[in-house]
């Protein structure tokens, strides 16, 4: 074609860099949805396994004779008592006044845990007040807090969410601080040269910059946080409120193994949503930011 | 060699801020840099005096410890002078590093708009600037990439892009091919040979490669080490564009070796 002929000598080295470019590209064998359903079985069949044995172990227990049948029931009887038990308005009220009793905390504790974070990053004398302090509070198991929290706030929803905000604010102040300690001397330089100052610096490089670490304490900060709020609704009932806690705590005093087991496995399945929705942000961030490449 | 001699400036002129570089010199008198105090102080700069003329390309040479990073970093007015001045140079000015330190949360083209954001260039005008600044270092099909996607001397095109976003009469790169292979660093030279003669930069460019320094500088100041001087400055007479493997580039380099090696040989023990 005569068109391209003069184009190329006119512009030759455009094609010598694209053609060097075209070489660096890494070809792609297999293509997105064979690896997706390879992953997808791939991360299956071992927890469908680990089910299995634990539920054959939990009903080879129960033949046993271990424990009398109302102490430990066999799983069938606890997969019915959820299965009914999941159809009634109570099982959903419960969950709904839990999850939200801990997304207000979790989200108290995100605003001031960011908070606190870039404080304790930014000034110095600060750090050296609390900075110890934050790492200390992060072992502190928050059961502790609670007979303080309730002289404090007597038995009501802020004792609660005191305990929840206090076990989950470490953690998340302290993803901010590591982040912000760590990031690349480079990338702010080359702040520095793009005529960024202060504020600035920390909108388009120093929080963006934080974002890994920022999410997984995050991540921590939940956990912490479910923690917290689990033992303060087994500790603290509020009257006209029942949540999980509470009916948890109502199905041991009629002895009732069944429902405690159901409200554990309701509990355990949140807690793996959550986790699995924490992991998938997580995993996201690592793969737009080339953090790992086998995903 | 009619590959490279194709690649002579087209179309000089038609660029965006072109008003703006009447001036782009860099004069240096007496520079001292000196870091700390009392009897531990290191000096990295001891008396420096360099003319750059505007347009121009000069490559500062040296072995570790003769201040070529600190040089430029005060050009840049990134740190403070301890004695001496520099002269005429319009800030801020533009720099690129070894490391291309590309933001992984941004794309290709957010990182190029992010430079032209900070000086408050609106949206639009940053969509467009961004695509033809990515069309200049040839990485037009690559705007919505992540810089992890490219290759190393890929990412070191968008750095330049990225650089030549903030509109500055005066380049300064510090190392910048220094981590790339020779195939790749080769064509780069092309590449920024093409881009500083349309843009009409002023290029101050630190690299410890010999034979790099002579196939681009238009002078070639070699410094001492520890502390550093300006030990002679080379002027480059050959036509461009040049070859790195050529005969006259490699005798220039040969004896700017000789002389290299002369001056690190002074500091053995």
């Amino acid at each position: 074609m005569p068109v391209e002929t003069v184009e190329v000598e006119r512009d030759p080295s455009r094609k010598w860099v694209s053609g060097l470019d075209e070489l660096e590209k890494t070809p792609v064998t297999e293509t997105r949805w064979g690896r997706l359903g390879a992953k997808l079985w791939a991360g299956t069949w071992p927890k469908v396994l680990a089910l299995v044995f634990v539920v054959g172990a939990w009903q080879l227990l129960f033949l046993s004779g271990w424990k009398a049948s109302w102490v430990l029931p066999a799983p069938l009887t606890v997969w019915q008592d959820l299965s009914e038990y999941a159809a009634t308005a109570d099982y959903w009220q419960a969950i709904l006044i839990t999850l939200q009793r801990a997304l207000t905390g979790f989200a108290l504790s995100v605003v001031i845990g960011t908070l606190l974070g870039i404080a304790v990053a930014r000034f110095k004398p600060l750090r050296a007040a609390i900075g110890s302090l934050i790492t200390g509070l992060q072992t502190m198991p928050s059961i502790m807090w609670f007979p303080l929290a309730i002289l404090l706030f007597q038995i009501s929803e802020s004792t609660i969410m005191f305990v929840v905000v206090l076990g989950a604010v470490p953690s998340i102040a302290s993803g901010i601080i590591s982040g912000i300690d760590y990031v690349p001397p480079a990338w702010k330089r080359v702040g520095a040269v793009l005529g960024m100052k202060g504020l600035n610096l920390y909108r388009h490089v120093v929080l963006p910059a934080t974002l890994p670490s920022f999410v997984s304490g995050l991540k921590q900060g939940w956990a912490f946080a479910w923690r917290s709020l689990m033992a303060g609704e087994l500790l603290v009932i509020v009257a006209g409120q029942g949540s999980i806690g509470a009916l948890m705590q109502g199905a041991r005093e009629f002895n009732d193994a069944a429902r405690v087991l159901t409200w554990i496995i309701t509990v355990l399945a949140i807690g793996i949503v959550v986790d699995a929705f924490f992991r998938a942000a997580d995993s996201r961030i690592r793969s737009s930011w080339g953090l790992h490449q086998d995903s | 060699m009619s590959l490279i001699r194709a690649a002579k400036p087209q179309g000089t002129g038609a660029r965006v801020g072109d008003a703006a570089r009447a001036s782009g010199a860099v004069v240096l008198t007496d520079v001292v840099k000196r870091y700390g105090r009392g009897p531990g102080a290191v000096t990295a700069l001891d008396g420096v005096s360099l003319r750059v003329e505007p347009g121009s390309f000069t490559c500062l040479l040296g072995a570790s410890g003769c201040g070529k990073s600190t040089l430029l970093s005060l050009v840049a007015g990134l740190d403070d002078l301890t004695a001496g001045s520099i002269d005429d140079v319009e800030r801020p000015v533009a720099m690129m590093f070894q490391e291309p330190a590309l933001f992984p949360w941004l794309t290709v083209a957010g990182n190029v708009e992010l430079a032209l954001r900070v000086r408050g260039v609106g949206r639009a005008e940053r969509r467009q600037r961004a695509a033809e600044l990515l069309d200049t270092v040839r990485l037009e099909g690559f705007a919505h990439k992540r810089p992890h996607e490219l290759s190393g001397g890929m990412r070191q095109r968008v750095a330049l892009a990225r650089a030549l976003a903030q509109d500055a009469s005066v380049l300064l790169m510090d190392e910048p091919f220094g981590a790339l292979d020779a195939m790749t660093r080769d064509i780069l030279h092309d590449e920024l040979e093409r881009i500083w003669r349309e843009r009409e930069l002023t290029v101050l460019f630190v690299t410890h490669n010999v034979r790099e320094a002579v196939r681009l500088g238009d002078q070639v100041v070699l410094l001492s080490s520890r502390p550093g001087r300006v030990l002679n400055v080379y002027d480059v007479a050959m036509d461009r564009p040049r070859r790195i493997d050529s005969a006259p580039v490699a005798n220039l380099a040969a004896e700017i070796t000789d002389a290299l090696r002369a001056e690190v040989s002074r500091h053995a023990g």
